[in-house]
């Protein structure tokens, strides 16, 4: 047993933070009242490998590990909720499911050019009448000589308009029980058919990308199902089971980001004569703050590190996910209920993290999900 | 191009300082590289693209040090070495470092070497200059540009916000200053890179020094922090009795007047 991150995990999280604090921080506050995707910043991020840790070199990777891509998912979430929205989606949702179950032809086609950061990447499974319920889908994929003719719609996914192709899952036949069989298909956004449009009003992660897709006989070349056609459901679970690592180290991210400021802001406000840090009732919010966030994050190695040693890491990824983000929401209240009424005006940023962190208890997965998830572990 | 960086680990210039045993405490503290180093280490990566060679990074520390000539390493140098001396040396000041640099450097045959202009903890800015004097070659502190055509070097030098110009040759040792450049973050591949290129460990002996050669020339006689900052005193009542209490403490509390 070892505790201590790695030489380079810790060169990752100081280069990570380095970059967030300049590149990111001080313009959070401006993407999100401008709803403003950072793209400019994608490309820097791309430049320095950190769309591509996860994944090996000859696939365009900086061959890290899975903590250390939730390392880096935690200081960008420190620095902007969205901005680490974003970077999460495309590598453990735009990214990992062609890494995981592409042919050798789709990952050099695909997978090298997200990985570089030439472009991100998108996972398209939500769809109006279809979000818990993924198997509910209603996007359907119909064979047609050699070719996919898909139609349907697709709701909130992140990062369409900036990616050059979407995976997204349709529903292509039934079994022999007659249930659907849901395959994921990559493909392209320049696909004539395929609309994306991004016209959502958020509450937060705003800086994020967030798209609806509309496909009207979309029509693409059979090769682009990726993995197993019979199998698109086992991926899709497998692929948000990683995915949710990353949300998790997102939800520590932003906890840490609105701790800090209420750490601070309680040893300067100053009532009854003595900081604010001085009475018990805000100690005690304090230190069940920082409590909460060291248990996350080492609830988050330890999925990260189960998935890198190849052994199974559902439930610990469910723990993660439904943990971090409850904790982060209570954190993020309670910074504001630190900051008073300051909390309560944009100019002090913490209502933001409130915001931005509600995400994580809805997306990839609800919390009622993740407790399901957990509950079928248990073998109930 | 044979290019050095002389780096130093120092600690984050965002730690609060406390003295524990008349020394200050390192205790849970965040170390870094010297924020100046770090522009001679983009100097000597940008240098070495331009005309080719070879950046070694060279520290002299103890084996904490690594983590900061592994980021060397990732942000682009080729080598590192890491000198470590705590074990043979109990007192170490500017001549020290310096004189266990120059031992090191003196059959290298540097064509150009690198170091911050100042570190952030010491703050004496002496050891650049003293390693050029022991190695016998010229130097330049401070400078804010530099430009290397054939042997000729023309040299940039910030003098407290004007601007000098010096022409000089190689070898050389400079001392960088803030505008230098602007430091690259080391990316992800470098970092994963890092791991796999040389990092020499040397100690006195393999420099064929003794601890007597290297000993302190200065002898540290406390440690203190400066005084806290009182709060300040309001003067109240009519204007001139408030006038009369200011020249009055003026003269006997603050002893200014
Ligand atoms: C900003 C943003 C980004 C997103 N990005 C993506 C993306 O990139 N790709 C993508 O595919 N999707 C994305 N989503 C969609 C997201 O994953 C879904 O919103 C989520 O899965 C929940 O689905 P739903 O909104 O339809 O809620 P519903 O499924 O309708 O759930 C409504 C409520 O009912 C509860 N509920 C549902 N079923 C059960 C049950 N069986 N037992 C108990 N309670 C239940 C839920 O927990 C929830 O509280 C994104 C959403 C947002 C807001």
């Amino acid at each position: 047993m070892n505790f201590e991150l790695t030489k380079e995990q810790q060169m990752i999280k100081e280069m990570v933070r380095d970059f967030a604090e300049k590149e990111i921080a001080p313009y959070a506050a401006k993407w999100d009242e401008e709803a403003y995707f950072p793209v400019e910043v994608f490309k820097k991020m791309g430049e320095l490998g950190l769309l591509g840790i996860p994944f090996p070199e000859k696939y365009g990777g900086s061959g890290g590990d899975t903590i250390s891509y939730a390392i880096a998912v935690e200081e960008i979430g420190r620095a902007c909720g969205g901005t680490g929205l974003s970077y999460a989606a495309a590598v453990s949702l735009g990214a990992s499911p062609i890494y995981y179950f592409g042919t050798e032809e789709q990952k050099q086609k695909w997978l090298v050019p997200m990985a570089k950061g030439e472009t991100l990447g998108a996972f398209g499974l939500t769809e109006p009448n279809a979000g818990s319920d993924a198997g509910g889908t209603r996007t359907t994929a119909v064979l047609d000589g050699d070719e996919y003719v898909i139609n349907g719609e697709k709701c909130w996914i992140t990062n369409a308009q900036y990616s050059r192709q979407v995976i997204v899952t349709a529903v292509t036949g039934k079994d022999e029980r007659g249930k659907n069989i849901i395959s994921a298909i990559i493909v392209p956004t320049d696909t004539p058919g395929f609309t994306i449009r991004s016209n959502y009003d958020k509450m937060g992660v705003r800086a994020s990308n967030t798209c609806e897709l509309v496909f009207e006989n979309v029509r693409v070349p059979k090769e682009n199902v990726l993995g197993d056609p019979k199998k698109g459901f086992k991926q899709f679970l497998y692929t948000l089971d990683g995915g949710r690592i990353s949300i998790a180290a997102l939800a520590v991210g932003i906890a840490q980001a609105a701790f800090e400021k209420a750490l601070q802001y309680a040893k300067e406000r100053v009532q009854f004569g003595q900081t604010i840090s001085k009475f018990q009732a805000i100690q005690f919010k304090l230190a069940d703050m920082a409590m909460e966030i060291e248990l996350a994050r080492n609830m988050v190695y330890k999925a990260a590190w189960l998935k890198d040693q190849g052994k199974p890491f559902t439930k610990e990824a469910s723990f993660a996910k439904l943990f971090a983000s409850e904790m982060g929401f209570r954190v993020c209240n309670q910074a504001i209920q630190i900051h008073g009424g300051y909390g309560y005006m944009k100019e002090y940023e913490v209502e933001r993290h409130l915001r931005d962190i509600k995400l994580m208890e809805i997306g990839e997965g609800t919390s009622e999900i993740q407790r399901l998830v957990i509950a079928r572990q248990l073998g109930c | 191009m044979n290019i050095f960086v002389l780096m130093k680990r120092t600690f984050d210039t965002e730690e609060k300082i406390t003295i524990v045993d008349g020394k200050v405490s390192e205790e849970g503290a965040e170390f870094i590289i010297n924020p100046y180093d770090e522009y001679a280490i983009e100097e000597a990566i940008q240098v070495r693209d331009k005309h080719g060679g070879e950046v070694t990074v060279v520290t002299v520390g103890n084996e904490d040090a690594e983590k900061e000539l592994r980021t060397a390493l990732a942000m682009g140098c080729d080598k590192a070495v890491l000198i470590n001396i705590e074990d043979d040396v109990e007192e170490q000041d500017q001549y020290t470092t310096a004189k266990v640099l120059a031992e090191y450097l003196k059959d290298k045959n540097p064509d150009l070497i690198l170091a911050g202009n100042v570190a952030i903890d010491g703050g004496s800015g002496q050891v650049g200059p003293r390693v050029a004097e022991l190695l016998g070659i010229p130097y330049v502190t401070t400078i804010t540009k530099l430009d290397i055509d054939g042997n000729k070097v023309t040299v940039i030098r910030d003098v407290e916000g004007d601007e000098e110009i010096i022409e000089t040759s190689l070898p050389l040792l400079v001392t960088a200053q803030q505008g230098l450049n602007e430091p690259r973050y080391p990316s992800l591949p470098g970092i994963m890179k890092a791991k796999k290129k040389p990092l020499e460990e040397l100690e006195l002996d393999d420099l064929d020094l003794e601890e007597e050669d290297v000993e302190a020339k200065t002898k540290t006689i406390e440690v203190f922090l400066p005084p806290k900052r009182e709060a300040g005193k309001i003067l109240e009542g009519e204007i001139a009795d408030q006038v009369k209490e200011l020249v009055r403490l003026l003269r006997s509390e603050a002893k200014v007047v």
